[in-house]
């Protein structure tokens, strides 16, 4: 291969000509080597595709590993917290993995595709870690990032829009569980996933039948309100839904560098993740003995009065006196479906218990000048957004 | 049916019995489980052709710690102590060392050899201090280890000065470079840089060597050894001592398994198909063996396999065993120095330059030897007035490019023949009969992974609070229940009990503490 050859600058997905032509702003970022667009036209009236209609986001950059072989599960099962084998054939589960110190590397989705064969999906790149836990293992680790081009297609009229496309039977498809369809005589699998905490579903396709795909979805969804979205839109619901990411929430342990920035899933709110029942997993050691002792930070969701998101802010035990700083905001935002100004944070135990009351510092700009409000906030349990449609089987057609 | 022990011991060698024995005598019921059909592991005796029996593995005593000889009230018979170090020289002006002293060189390299020898025997002494003890934890709070790991600062420190600024400088070197300051004997260099490189994957002129030096002298201050029918007696010694204190010690058993039953360990399988129960299973073997082949990868964590996994453990020196109708003749060599260690290193380049090809996967053209004639003082071991000549050759690297084919295997012994030749012309017809066990065969033999003697390289990123690797350096492994009491644990090789003897304490103070 000769260096003209060679893929030069950003990635383009198999998507790419269909978002830049639906484009506008011209707004795009980096992600895992690919262009990737912060919104295509106006993020508002995006987020508000997913809330109200249908939203379609080009996930085809999220890291994808195929984990097959005949210890896979063992393999799995030894990696995640969780206990995968309880996840059958067909089914996707969310979970998280740990170093030995029992924090927190990633997060992501675990694809039970056949018996013993998994789909590893993330937003971070975790091939020497997912091969160094190969060692005495009998498995085949293959990135196939670039081999599936993936759609997540969110929002109310989701389900209508792909009925209408022609998918006969996914109506009897559950929350996290997977269906494969024909689609042009190429195999088109479905998941009923997502990040938007909302009615939706994942589409997986080799590249080439990509573009086929997207005009097949937009033809259908023509009269249900579909439209594309970039990140910006997507960062909104996924705060909304309570979900975390990386390197905003939480850091991969792997990338930190400085002692207690790590965390562990039990201080991430995860803890229903961690199956301790399991004999052994990657951490396992670790979290029982932080289980026993008790963890240092706590993961908190905080509905916070006023309506100034309080982005980076500390968090204080007391509305006065800088001593009782307990903690600091990861995400932030004002929720326009909630009418609710949100907030994930991480602060020091004991404090942030559910119910408990904390007090955010919101720095704001008027007219150059900054000004400092102390907002009252209450540590909530459940996640902002939760709407029942989102699990209802079979889904609503809206 | 099965049978349940309070504790098991995987693997018979040296360390496993004085374990079982120090165990045996707290009350406990141990079995110790030994595959090969004697016990002793690389400290055994044993014929390699009819009527001429030779120590298979090891073949000098160094290092037996006073502390285990005590506990097991051990007394072995010696046929040569306290043995003088001989460097062959081609004209026969041999240098000998024994103690502080060196004969055959320049008055003034025999008084920077005491100077020499003084430095080092106060810091092996630091060292030997720490071989007789679990190493601290690093990173915890609990009081024992920050006053063994505060003890250790102090001891550094109370060197004075400039000794401690010595021995921080000397600690991480290279040996050759300090030989060369110090020494014009090319003879002596090349015996100390010997010395310093044995039984490893290093040469004198790599980084840790006078570490490995050090380790050498921390036994007895160098004081070496050959007991009376060869290691294997003492080995026997060891298993009596077990026997007494109610050890049941089964040979021709090679373990399987350890049974891992809901995270802990639950007991052993034996290639058999045979199955004993325990909450306790000590492992003799090496840590790599004991980890990704016992235990299973399964059944610990991905960071601990991956440290596991990457222990360096090629083992580079063969032994090579001669039957021989009679004594070679070596110019310069009076009869009683027959009974000596006789080294061929005839200066320190050589020594780098036989390690040269070990670094690209061949073995050495000209090898060095540490030779014995161990039946010159002990002559049951040969029919009557014949003799064994055991010797280490060095290098001979496990993973030798293209195996160890017959060919290969040939090819190295030729090379030992010729670098023996040299000194001693009529070696060739004095041969009756020859056995080489290199890496490969050791490794096959006696069950060591890589056929390294220490379990592990014994370099400082392996070595103390790091040893085998960090977090399972307390004879602990991460999983409930095993321990790991060979050379991969600490302090490391070499015919001492330490690692036995800590690892039986660490076992029964965890069990007063729970």
């Amino acid at each position: 291969m000769s260096i003209a050859e060679v893929p030069q600058g950003r990635l383009r997905s198999p998507f790419y000509s269909r978002i830049s032509a639906a484009d506008t702003v011209n707004q795009w970022h980096e992600w895992k080597g690919y262009s990737s667009a912060d919104a295509l036209y106006c993020e508002d009236t995006e987020y508000f595709a997913i809330r109200n209609a249908t939203a379609v986001f080009d996930l085809t950059p999220m890291t994808k590993y195929r984990i097959t072989g005949p210890d896979a599960p063992e393999y799995i099962n030894r990696l995640v917290t969780r206990d995968m084998n309880r996840i059958k054939t067909g089914r996707v589960a969310y979970a998280v993995w740990c170093d030995d110190r029992g924090q927190v590397i990633d997060d992501g989705t675990i694809f039970h595709l056949k018996e013993g064969e998994y789909r590893l999906c993330s937003q971070e790149r975790h091939f020497a870690w997912l091969q160094t836990a190969a060692i005495g293992f009998d498995v085949s680790i293959v990135l196939e990032t670039e081999d599936i081009a993936a759609l997540a297609v969110q929002g109310p009229t989701s389900f209508t829009v792909l009925s209408t496309m022609g998918l006969n039977g996914l109506e009897d498809l559950k929350p996290f569980g997977l269906m494969n369809f024909d689609f042009d005589g190429a195999d088109l699998m479905v998941s009923r996933t997502g990040f938007t905490g909302d009615l939706g579903y994942e589409l997986w396709i080799e590249p080439g039948k990509a573009e086929l795909l997207w005009d097949a979805l937009f033809e259908a969804g023509k009269l249900h309100g579909i439209r594309a979205m970039g990140t910006n839109a997507l960062e909104l619901a996924r705060i909304e839904a309570g979900y975390l990411a990386a390197y905003q929430d939480f850091l991969p342990a792997d990338a930190t560098m400085r002692a207690g920035r790590t965390r562990s899933p039990l201080e991430l709110g995860l803890g229903w993740l961690v199956d301790f029942k399991k004999p052994n997993f990657n951490g396992r050691r670790a979290l029982a003995e932080e289980k026993r002792r008790g963890s240092a930070w706590r993961l908190v969701k905080l509905d916070i009065e006023g309506n100034k998101p309080a982005h980076h802010s500390y968090i204080f035990a007391k509305e006065k006196g800088n001593k009782s700083e307990i903690g600091f905001i990861t995400s932030a935002a004002w929720s326009p479906v909630c009418k609710q100004n949100i907030a994930i944070g991480t602060v020091r135990t004991p404090h942030g218990a559910v119910g408990s009351t904390v007090w955010v510092e919101v720095f704001y700009q008027r007219e150059m000048h900054w000004s400092r409000a102390m907002a009252q906030a209450t540590v909530v349990d459940k996640p902002f957004w939760f709407p029942p449609r989102r699990s209802a089987t079979p889904p609503g057609r809206y | 049916m099965t049978d349940r022990y309070d504790a098991i011991v995987v693997g018979g060698g040296h360390n496993g019995l004085v374990c079982s024995a120090l165990l045996g005598k707290a009350g406990k019921q141990v079995l110790v489980l030994e595959a090969n059909d004697q016990v002793g592991g690389a400290a055994v005796t044993r014929e390699f052709v009819d009527g001429f029996a030779v120590s298979a593995c090891a073949h000098l005593l160094y290092q037996l710690q006073p502390s285990v000889r005590k506990d097991l009230k051990l007394s072995p018979k010696l046929a040569s102590e306290d043995m003088t170090t001989v460097v062959l020289d081609e004209q026969g002006e041999h240098v000998r060392i024994q103690g502080n002293s060196v004969l055959g060189v320049s008055d003034a390299d025999a008084k920077s050899f005491r100077g020499f020898h003084k430095r080092m025997t106060r810091f092996a002494d630091l060292l030997r201090t720490y071989l007789n003890k679990p190493p601290p934890r690093l990173g915890t709070r609990g009081l024992s280890d920050l006053l063994t790991l505060g003890r250790l600062g102090i001891d550094i420190r109370l060197l004075g000065k400039t000794e401690m600024r010595e021995f921080l400088r000397l600690i991480g070197m290279n040996i050759h470079d300090e030989l060369d300051e110090r020494f014009e004997s090319s003879l002596l260099k090349g015996a100390l840089s010997l010395d310093a490189v044995l039984g490893t994957h290093l040469g004198p002129r790599s980084p840790n060597t006078i570490m490995t030096y050090l380790y050498r002298l921390a036994g007895d201050h160098g004081r070496v050894a050959s007991p009376t029918g060869g290691m294997g007696s003492i080995s026997d010694e060891l298993a009596k001592a077990a026997r007494e204190s109610g050890v049941t010690i089964r040979t021709a058993m090679p373990v399987s398994r350890i049974i891992i039953d809901n995270g802990r360990v639950a007991g052993v399988e034996t290639e058999n198909g045979e199955r004993f129960d325990s909450m306790t299973v000590v492992s003799n073997a090496d840590p790599k063996r004991t980890i990704m082949d016992l235990v299973g990868a399964r059944h610990v964590e991905t960071g601990f396999t991956h440290r596991i996994h990457h222990l360096r453990m090629r083992g580079n020196a063969a032994k090579l065993h001669l039957a021989l109708d009679g004594l070679p003749t070596i110019a310069g060599l009076s009869k009683k120095d027959y009974a000596e260690r006789i080294l061929i290193a005839p200066d320190e380049h050589y020594v780098e330059r036989a390690f040269n090809p070990a670094k690209y996967g061949e073995s050495s053209p000209e090898p060095v030897l540490e030779i014995t004639f161990p039946s010159f003082r002990d002559a049951k071991l040969a029919p009557p007035s014949q003799h064994v000549m055991s010797a280490v050759v060095q290098y001979a690297p496990y993973d030798r490019k293209g195996g160890w084919t017959d060919a290969a295997r040939q090819e190295f012994e030729a090379a030992a023949i010729r670098a023996i030749e040299r000194f001693a012309p009529d070696i060739a017809q004095r041969i009756t009969a020859s056995e080489l066990l290199t890496p490969a065969d050791i490794e096959r033999e006696f069950h060591i992974t890589g056929g390294h003697w220490h379990h592990g390289e014994l370099t400082l990123d392996q070595f103390l609070f790091v040893r085998p690797v960090c977090s399972a350096a307390q004879y602990r492994m991460p999983v409930d229940g095993l321990y790991l009491c060979g050379a991969g644990a600490h302090p490391g090789g070499g015919v001492s009990g330490a690692a036995g003897r800590n690892a039986a304490r660490a076992i029964l103070s965890r069990e007063k503490a729970a």
